[in-house]
């Protein structure tokens, strides 16, 4: 009892800090004029946000599109030999920052949107690869055992089995990519894939605080958004017996 | 070819900026050790300021970094502290939170109640608990998630090199500014070596780390 | 109904065959039990009935049909298959799970869904609670139900069972047996089912085929076998106690005295007393008007008292009756104290006795026939 009451308390204090503090930073944003800067770049915040998340929707539809199928691929029999090279490949692809891998797709591919897309979908192929390949890897043998024995052909065991019981870790492994290609997004514009990083580095470069925020604010409300749009469509899409969160 | 005669004449500058890397994940990694293990055995005792502290651990890591560069710098400003070391060290803190707390949390929580059991049961305190019984099982998954946020924040410092922070990042900055392939190269080569041998390093020493009796069974939740 | 010729399974890299030259035939309606040890082959033979495991050399025919004439897949979707980990999918709801044969066999969806709930209601589960379950949301032993069910649900004529009660605990193992041989008495399927429990094996087997080594050491009937081991491997594997194994498959109406001498409530105590001389007896039963069994007197209490049978019976401590089980019926016995029992059938009405004696002899006799 007297734990919650303390807690209770505390979360009233915390809460109160909190709307303090808000109100805090948004008057000194007016003050300084970085809220009238953001209100005036509007215009670029709409057009760059929507460059923004074309470069996301393609990248990352590409990094799906091909990173399902590849994953599903890699756990066929007869591939065992190439998935398990693949998965040390996946491994320490997965620690090559995201930077350089912009960089690299820069260095060979040049300027522009091709190069910016082609790094994103990189960075974004490699988790939903190896989940896919982990997910169903770690399929019970006698899930499989009990589906052949029953008299389902191998693509029933894929489509009925196999998929659906991976599919959480594929979804986790679509949600981390989301979150990397969201996150590296704004760095695209580095290499001429426009978005709002343009924003973020003009002002940074510029010294100027009110671009900066115009950029930044939207980029991480953009990637908070995705990630809880990602963890509610793995709650509820996917069916309750397989789903750990129900 | 090119990019090697670079890598040989550059040699030296290549090792003062991965000396910079260094010194800002390491500082920062260090001190999120610091604050992060002791918030994580601080949250076992409450679930619901458990979820809680995941849960903001959890969205400041989705924040893209170079997006929390751009919001820290007019607040840093204030103290005449907006771009540079400072800034660099304080994301890579906060970036740090999220791993070390939540394995840290997940460790001591799913140590096995006969084990907390058997320790009270022969007169352990509470904190001679946590020291003698917890801790140490603890320790191969705390260093677990001291691995994930040294490898992730390797990319989030080279990404400071724009905030002029310094680093391997440099290279990959001015590679693209000067449209050079050499200096390019280099940087994204330098930083994906440094990304790729700490984590086998760190993967050794959580190795050595791991109490014998353990090495088995250890498990690590990504 | 399954037939086994001249089987054989080397795998690849193996020194020797991991089954033997295996001949045997499951007749139709049958429990044939495949038992052994770890590692004798009884599963690998199993398996290449529904082709999971292709044999070597020698031949598998179905119903008279080679197994190899059609397509695997097509041949084990008219198999029925159990396992011990039951592997229910996980992401299918019960009734999804038992109806996934019927489905890819296209069969109508209203159908078999109400046959599902038939299935349900065979083995006590309400089909009302359980049908949109998931397996996860079920205990052990009712998944291990609805993985007998599923097998079950397209009506194949055969059963392939790989020691589906394995992993349930005890007690519930006992249930789900029963309920089997219950379900089993009206489907009659053909079966073959692998265990390595003797036990289980008497249970349920029409027929045991006893492995080792890779080849089929004995084939016959589980009183045969317990009763006539073919050799020494045999009679280890069964046990030390297998006489009282036997016990169970035998029933009280194989040991017991038909037509017993009986007296009614109005006989003279003398005359039950002659009675039991004549017989040889040291108690007898007295009946009532309807044959019902209603007490007994001894040979001493009829010899030293006057008087009619009436007035001086005992109360019987138990009776048993005929369709029990001679193991059963000794507990009986020995939970008592008492030597002998009546034998009644459903309305109570004495058929006969049983001797612990009797039962001995019948034991014996196998033995000497042996």
């Amino acid at each position: 009892m007297a734990e919650q009451v303390a807690m209770a308390g505390i979360q009233r204090l915390w809460r109160i800090a909190t709307l303090v503090l808000i109100f805090a930073l948004g008057a000194w944003a007016w003050a300084s004029g970085l809220l009238p800067t953001m209100a005036d770049l509007w215009d670029d915040i709409v057009y760059l946000g929507r460059q923004h998340i074309i470069l996301v929707a393609i990248s990352g539809g590409l990094a799906i599109a091909v990173g399902i199928p590849l994953g599903i691929l890699l756990t066929r029999p007869g591939m065992q030999r190439y998935s398990n090279i693949a998965l040390q490949f996946l491994n320490i692809g997965a620690t090559i920052p995201t930077l350089a891998v912009l960089a690299l797709s820069m260095s060979i591919l040049g300027i522009g949107d091709t190069p910016a897309i082609f790094g994103l979908f990189v960075l974004t192929l490699l988790p939903i690869v190896s989940n896919t390949l982990a997910g169903i890897r770690a399929v019970p043998r006698h899930l499989i055992e009990a589906a052949t024995g029953m008299g389902l052909s191998r693509g029933q065991i894929l489509w009925q089995v196999e998929l659906p019981n991976a599919l959480f870790v594929i979804y986790a492994g679509i949600r981390t990519a989301l979150a990397v290609n969201v996150g590296t997004v704004p760095l695209a514009f580095l290499i001429g894939g426009g978005g709002l990083g343009e924003l973020i580095f003009s002002g940074i470069a510029l010294n100027e605080f009110g671009m900066m925020l115009a950029g930044a604010i939207p980029t991480a409300l953009l990637a908070i958004m995705v990630d809880f749009l990602m963890s509610q469509m793995q709650l509820w899409t996917i069916p309750r017996g397989v789903n750990p969160l129900r | 070819m090119e990019i090697l005669s670079y890598i040989i004449a550059n040699w030296d500058l290549i090792m003062v900026r991965t000396g910079q890397h260094i010194a800002i994940v390491g500082v920062a990694v260090g001190l999120a050790i610091l604050t992060g293990v002791p918030i994580g055995i601080l949250i076992t005792q409450n679930k619901r300021l458990a979820t809680g502290v995941l849960y903001v651990a959890s969205i400041i890591i989705t924040i893209p970094s170079i997006a929390l560069f751009g919001i820290m710098i007019p607040v840093l400003s204030l103290i005449g502290q907006g771009i540079g070391y400072l800034p660099a060290v304080i994301a890579v803190l906060l970036y740090s939170q999220l791993p070390i707390i939540r394995n840290t949390y997940t460790a001591i929580s799913n140590v096995d109640p006969a084990l907390r059991e058997a320790g009270r049961g022969m007169g352990l305190t509470r904190l001679q608990r946590l020291r003698e019984v917890e801790l140490p099982l603890a320790v191969p998954v705390i260093m677990a998630g001291v691995r994930i946020a040294v490898v992730m924040n390797i990319g989030v410092t080279a990404i400071a090199a724009y905030i002029g922070a310094g680093g391997l990042g440099d290279f990959i900055s001015r590679g693209i500014s000067q449209t050079d392939p050499r200096q390019l190269v280099t940087g994204a080569l330098a930083v994906s070596v440094l990304a790729v041998a700490a984590d086998f390093a760190l993967l050794g020493l959580q190795r050595l780390l791991t109490s014998p009796g353990l090495r088995e069974t250890a498990r690590t939740p990504a | 109904m399954i037939r086994l010729e001249n089987v054989t399974k080397v795998f690849p890299g193996a020194a020797m065959p991991s089954v033997d030259h295996v001949s045997m035939e499951v007749p139709e309606g049958e429990i044939c039990v495949l038992l052994g040890p770890s590692g004798c082959g009884k599963t690998t033979t199993m398996k290449m009935v529904n082709r999971l495991i292709e044999p070597s050399s020698g031949k598998i025919f179905i119903d008279g049909k080679d197994t190899t004439d059609h397509d695997a897949v097509q041949l084990r979707r008219t198999l029925g298959y159990v396992i011990q980990q039951i592997g229910l999918f996980p992401n299918k709801t019960i009734v999804d799970n038992i109806c996934i044969v019927p489905d890819i066999l296209g069969w109508d969806r209203a159908k078999s869904r109400a046959r599902a709930a038939e299935l349900l209601q065979m083995v006590a589960l309400d089909p009302g609670i359980y049908l949109n379950r998931y397996p996860k949301e079920l205990s052990g032993g009712q998944q291990q139900r609805i993985g007998v069910l599923r097998a079950i649900a397209a009506d194949p004529p055969v059963l392939l069972m790989d020691e589906p009660f394995g992993a349930i605990d005890p007690i519930n193992r006992e249930i789900i047996q029963d309920e089997f041989l219950k379900m089993q008495a009206t489907m009659k399927k053909t079966i073959m089912f692998v265990s390595h429990d003797i036990d289980e094996a008497v249970k349920m087997a029409d027929r045991i085929a006893i492995f080792n080594e890779g080849r089929l050491v004995q084939y016959d009937t589980p009183d045969n076998l317990l009763a006539h081991p073919k050799n020494r491997f045999v009679s280890d594997f069964v046990g030390s106690d297998r006489t009282l194994k036997r016990l169970q498959l035998l029933k009280v109406t194989d040991a017991m005295m038909h037509d017993p001498p009986s007296v009614r409530a109005d006989d003279t105590l003398a005359a039950a007393a002659a009675l039991m001389e004549e017989n040889g007896h040291s108690s007898i039963v007295m009946v009532g008007p309807n044959g019902r069994v209603r007490g007994f007197v001894d040979l001493r209490t009829a010899r030293e008292t006057k008087g009619k049978v009436g007035e001086n019976h005992e109360t019987l401590p138990t009776t048993i009756k005929t369709d029990e089980n001679l193991r059963t019926a000794v507990s009986t016995m020995f939970r008592h104290d008492v030597t002998w029992l009546a034998c009644v059938d459903d309305d109570r009405v004495f058929k006969g006795y049983v001797t612990l004696r009797g039962i001995t002899h019948l034991l014996g006799e196998a033995h000497r026939d042996g």
